[in-house]
């Protein structure tokens, strides 16, 4: 474990992250060392291993200094591992959490599986060997290479000082705006307390809080992001913008929905609004509420959700019902439909074509073909031809 | 009478809380405001970045990706690259549906996602992909992760997918493909149990069923080719090939 070194963590220019894994536990050869519960990452220059509670430990061992690998299968009560074999720590290495150590190897204990995911993409980027390819901007590590790794340093000095500095200037820019998040964090985390308080109030005072600051307070709410405490109301947990945005998108849909017989899915209409938006755009969530609000507004649109939780827009003028008869005629005279070729057939999604025939059988009027092949309905001749 | 002042005193309290709270808020604005000022582009040019405020926020309760109308999406501009990027995933996914039923492996959803943004869009991580992917899930259409060797699939159809489907689609992770006697060994199934799961996923579209294969025939999975095995060719590419 002498080999490692500490670090930020961060990934390096012309570092690339290549496979990660969580709950990898270290061995100092066969001792357990105090790093028992972190994300092992593999980048095409280093293993890097992060404490999980604790994100600023942080140690790397560069792949160069990786003799070969090998696997320990798992036993009872043990977890997979794989076990890595090191050159000798370099003497310009960088400080790490161990001065010395008496093993030459070290093993990496999987103790959420995904050892052999990590196995193989290790194997693979010691045999691609793509850090010798890309120099990373840290101070090269020499290993076993060590005269030519020499010759090399002083080659490019200039340009890995250059670098170097970037580096810094990097890090402290992102370590500026980390310490600037958190406390920015513990306000938000202020105001997520006291909006926890004032919900209680709400809760055991129901009826008695004026509608008013209802309102005011599920905007608080929206604005911070915060999950809204008080539920059971009216317009589920919309709030005055949902409101707004319901009678926005009966105006924007309208047209839309008559071009596309009557119904759009709603994964369908967030992309149409946010493509049309551009800037500004609305979050899943926001589309869910404002649609919750539609018939309630009695905008002409209105938000149905089927027995599959496919959830959908109509037109008020739209009847599924109906167009369910005109899918039996179809289907009839095709004999038989698959749900790809019925939309292909009548110009709908698959997805919407699949519900409509859903529905159809629902209501009795067609009848399924569950096979291998796939789904395929017919008209109900039980029903017509008793 | 003393009862209707007890309850009067609990709403001037209430009161109270709201007005410190309606104060806080444009103070915590003013904060968030100085923040963007300073880091924006930190979050905008940083996955690495982007990862430790979705953590740092998840950690205090806070859904910086509620909704457009908040205030980290409207003064940090998280949300707009969040929400576009959903757009841009579940056009992917409708485009390459027909030829893997829904399913799609991360690596392969953010590889083209990537095409799609064009050499000068910021970059974007498999991170971001899953944060945009998990905002989707509300809107119904059956959008999924699903974890599978060291990575995720991605199903973006509203078909029904069960621990049994899952943990073979695992399996299957590892050369695209799986019989029957691997489900039955890896996983000690009877077969009735493993063919139930297998035709499942035929129907679906998500497995196609090799029965030329040397022993016995094997299920492979589309949404793992382009991983594993072929190289992406264009229409005209595919032209080109045939005589």
């Amino acid at each position: 474990m002498d080999r490692f070194a500490w670090t930020s963590g961060l990934l390096e220019l012309g570092e690339t992250l290549v496979v990660q894994q969580r709950g990898v536990r270290l061995y100092d050869g066969e001792e357990k060392v105090k790093f028992d519960s972190g994300v092992l990452l593999l980048s095409t220059h280093r293993l890097i291993w992060r404490d999980q509670k604790n994100h600023e430990c942080c140690i790397a061992v560069p792949l160069s200094q990786i003799v070969f690998i090998e696997e320990q299968a798992a036993g009872i009560g043990k977890s997979a591992k794989i076990v890595v074999h090191l050159h000798p720590a370099s003497s310009n290495k960088e400080p790490g959490p161990f001065q010395s150590s008496k093993y030459s190897y070290i093993k990496l204990s999987f103790k959420e599986h995904g050892q052999i995911e990590f196995y193989r993409r290790l194997s693979e980027e010691m045999t691609q060997r793509r850090w010798e390819n890309m120099p990373a901007a840290q101070t090269i590590q020499v290993n076993k290479n060590s005269q030519a790794g020499r010759i090399r340093a002083v080659g490019i000095v200039g340009i890995e000082r250059k670098l170097e500095e970037k580096r810094k200037e990097t890090d402290r820019n992102i370590s500026e705006a980390f310490e600037d998040l958190s406390k920015l964090m513990e306000k938000a985390k202020e105001m997520v307390e006291l909006s926890k308080s004032i919900a209680n109030k709400i809760k055991e005072k129901q009826g008695d809080i004026t509608e008013d600051e209802t309102i005011r307070f599920k905007s608080y709410l929206l604005s911070m992001g915060i999950a809204n405490p008080v539920t059971r109301e009216t317009y589920g947990s919309g709030t005055q913008y949902h409101l707004q945005l319901a009678k926005q998108l009966a105006v924007i849909l309208q047209t839309p929905l008559e071009e596309r017989g009557g119904i759009m899915s709603l994964t369908e209409v967030y992309c149409l609004v946010n493509r049309a938006r551009g800037l500004e755009l609305l979050s899943p969530e926001d589309l869910v509420n404002a649609c919750k609000m539609l018939e309630s507004l009695k905008l002409p649109l209105r938000l149905r959700i089927f027995d599959s939780g496919v959830m959908v827009i109509e037109l008020q003028s739209h009847n599924e019902e109906e167009m369910v008869a005109s899918a039996l005629e179809t289907v009839s005279e095709k004999g038989s439909l698959t749900a790809d070729e019925f939309a292909k057939l009548v110009g709908m999604s698959v997805l919407l074509a699949k519900e409509r025939l859903l529905l159809a059988e629902k209501m009795g009027h067609l009848c399924r073909d569950d096979s291998v092949e796939g789904l395929r309905f017919y008209p109900n001749l039980f029903l017509t031809q008793s | 009478l003393l009862q209707a002042k007890y309850k009067e005193r609990g709403t001037v309290l209430a009161e109270d809380q709201l007005a410190q709270m309606s104060k806080q808020l444009d103070m915590f604005k003013t904060n968030l405001e100085e923040f963007a000022s300073k880091h924006k582009q930190e979050i905008r040019k940083n996955p690495e970045f982007r990862v430790q405020f979705q953590d740092m926020c998840a950690t205090i309760g806070v859904d910086p990706l509620a909704s457009g109308k908040g205030f980290w999406s409207e003064m940090l501009g998280v949300g707009d690259f969040y929400y576009e990027l959903g757009v841009q995933i579940v056009e992917v996914c409708l485009a390459l549906k027909h030829r893997n039923g829904g399913l799609i492996t991360l690596e392969e959803l953010h590889q083209q996602v990537l095409k799609g943004r064009g050499k000068f869009a910021q970059d974007v991580s498999q991170d971001d992909l899953l944060r945009a992917i998990k905002k989707l899930k509300v809107l119904g259409s059956g959008f999924g992760i699903i974890p599978v060797g060291g990575t995720y699939l991605i199903q973006s159809v509203p078909a029904e997918l069960n621990m049994d489907h899952t943990v073979v689609l695992q399996l299957a992770e590892k050369k695209g493909y799986v019989t029957v006697s691997e489900i039955k060994a890896s996983l000690k199934w009877e077969a009735e149990r493993a063919k139930q799961v297998l035709e499942h996923l035929l129907k679906e579209g998500m497995a196609w069923l090799d029965t030329q294969a040397a022993g016995e025939p094997q299920y492979w999975l589309p949404a793992l080719f382009t991983e594993l095995y072929s190289q992406e060719i264009t229409p005209e590419e595919a032209k080109e090939a045939i005589p």
